[in-house]
C-alpha cells in the first residue's frame, strides 16, 4: 500500500521543524528516565517540572519568531539566537 | 529494594494518541505546512516563505478581528459569571424546585448551535420576531442586520442566553459541596448573607468558577456558528470574530495560506491562554493541597 502524504504539502523546512521538535519529545523523555525531574518553584512563582520548562521555552519562542516577523526588520535567524537564549534562561531560572 | 514500574500501562493510552493525532495532530501539521505554501487548487504548492505571517500580522482586518474577539469574551464573562453565580445562590437547595431547576437550566445547553443562531435570528427580526419587534415598539431603534450596535447586543444576548446556565450548573454544584456546618458557624456568629457569600461560599466555588472561567473564555473565543448564522459576520465586518474571519479567508476567498498563518497565530493565541489558566487552576489545587497536609 502506497502512503500517499501529497495531500498535506510537505516541504523540507516544515519537516525538518517538525523532527526538530520531534527529537527534543524523545530528548527530553530519555533525559526523563535517566535522570527524573525535580518540581521546582522559579522566578514565576509556580511550581515546574523539566516538561513544563520545555513548553515554556517552545511556545515563547514561537511568540518571539512571530513577533519578529511582524514587527521587526533584522534577520530572523536573530529572533532564533534570542529564542536559544529565551531557552536557556528559561531552564535555569524558571 | 528497587521499585518496579509496569510500563506496559502506557499501550492503554495508544488508542486516545491514535485519535488525537489524526483529529488534531495530522490537521495541524497540514496547516503549518499550508501557511508557508500559495496554491490555485489542484493540489498544487508553491513555497511563499513567511509572506503570509508578515501578512496576517500588518493586516488590519486582522487586528480588527483580534480586537472584536477579546471585547466578545470579555463581555460575556463580565456578564455570565456573575451571572451565573447570582442564579445558583437563588436555586432551591432541596424539594422539588432542584430537579425542576436543574432540567431548566441545562435545557438551552442541549440545544445545538446552529439552531440557537437560527432562534435568535428570528427572535431578533424587526418584522416578526418577538424580541426585534418589541423593542422597536417601544422606541428604541433596533435592528441587527444594519446597525452594528443592535448586532453586538443579540450576539452577545444569544450567548449569555446559551451558556450563563453551565456557569449557574458548575457554580450549584460547588455550593452544594458545602457542608452545613459551615452555615450553622456563620448563623451562630451573626454573619450576614454577604459575609457568608464573602468568606464561605466564594471561597469554596473558587476553583470550580476558574474552571468555568476558562471554558467559558475558550469557548467565546473560538466562537464561530451562532453568529456566523446570526449576523453572518456583519453588519460590514461588526461582529467578524476570527473564527468567522477565518472561514471567510480560507473558504470564501480559497486563500489556504493566508487562512494557515491567522491559523497558527490564533493557535498559539489559544495555547498561551490555556496554559495560564491550566497554570492559575492548578496552582490554586497545590495550594489547597499544601493546606490539607
Amino acid at each position: 500500500m502506497e502512503l500517499n502524504l501529497q495531500w498535506m504539502a510537505w516541504t523540507w523546512q516544515t519537516g525538518l521543524f517538525f523532527v526538530g521538535i520531534f527529537l527534543g519529545l524523545v530528548a527530553m523523555s530519555l533525559w526523563q528516565q535517566v535522570s527524573p525531574t525535580v518540581e521546582r518553584v522559579g522566578i514565576l512563582g509556580i511550581v515546574t517540572t523539566r516538561g513544563d520548562r520545555f513548553f515554556i521555552s517552545l511556545l515563547g519562542s514561537a511568540y518571539i519568531h512571530v513577533i519578529w516577523i511582524g514587527f521587526v526588520d533584522l534577520d530572523l535567524l536573530w529572533a532564533s539566537a534570542l529564542s536559544i537564549a529565551y531557552a536557556i534562561a528559561v531552564f535555569r531560572w524558571v | 529494594m528497587e521499585r518496579k514500574v509496569n510500563q506496559k500501562a502506557w499501550f492503554l493510552v495508544l488508542p486516545v494518541v491514535l485519535i488525537v493525532c489524526f483529529s488534531a495532530l495530522i490537521p495541524l501539521m497540514t496547516v503549518v505546512n499550508y501557511a508557508f505554501q500559495d496554491t490555485f487548487g489542484g493540489n498544487e504548492f508553491f513555497w511563499a516563505g513567511l509572506v503570509w505571517f508578515e501578512d496576517i500580522l500588518n493586516s488590519s482586518r486582522f487586528h480588527d478581528a483580534l480586537w472584536r474577539q477579546f471585547l466578545f469574551s470579555g463581555l460575556i464573562l463580565l456578564i455570565e459569571i456573575p451571572l451565573g453565580v447570582v442564579v445558583a445562590l437563588s436555586m432551591p437547595r432541596r424539594g422539588l424546585g432542584v430537579p425542576i431547576c436543574l432540567v431548566l437550566m441545562a435545557l438551552p445547553l442541549l440545544i445545538p448551535w446552529n439552531v440557537v443562531g437560527t432562534i435568535w435570528q428570528i427572535f431578533g427580526r424587526v418584522d416578526i420576531g418577538l424580541l426585534g419587534w418589541a423593542v422597536n415598539s417601544l422606541g428604541i431603534s433596533y435592528n441587527y442586520t444594519t446597525d452594528p450596535l443592535s448586532a453586538w447586543v443579540t450576539v452577545v444576548l444569544m450567548d449569555v442566553w446559551h451558556w450563563t446556565s453551565l456557569v449557574v450548573l458548575l457554580a450549584y454544584a460547588g455550593l452544594r459541596s458545602i457542608p452545613e456546618a459551615y452555615y450553622q458557624a456563620a448563623r451562630i456568629d451573626g454573619a450576614s448573607r454577604w459575609a457568608v457569600f464573602r468568606h464561605i461560599q466564594l471561597p469554596k466555588i473558587r476553583r470550580v468558577l476558574v474552571i468555568a472561567i476558562l471554558l467559558r473564555f475558550m469557548d467565546s473565543f473560538m466562537i464561530y456558528t451562532e453568529p456566523f448564522v446570526v449576523t453572518g459576520g456583519g453588519p460590514g465586518s461588526a461582529t467578524s470574530f476570527l473564527s468567522v474571519d477565518l472561514v471567510k479567508i480560507a473558504i470564501g476567498q480559497f486563500d489556504l495560506g493566508r487562512a494557515a498563518a491567522m491559523s497558527i497565530i490564533y493557535f498559539l493565541i489559544i495555547l498561551a491562554l490555556s496554559w495560564v489558566f491550566y497554570t492559575v487552576m492548578t496552582a490554586k489545587r497545590r495550594d489547597d493541597m499544601e493546606v490539607g497536609q
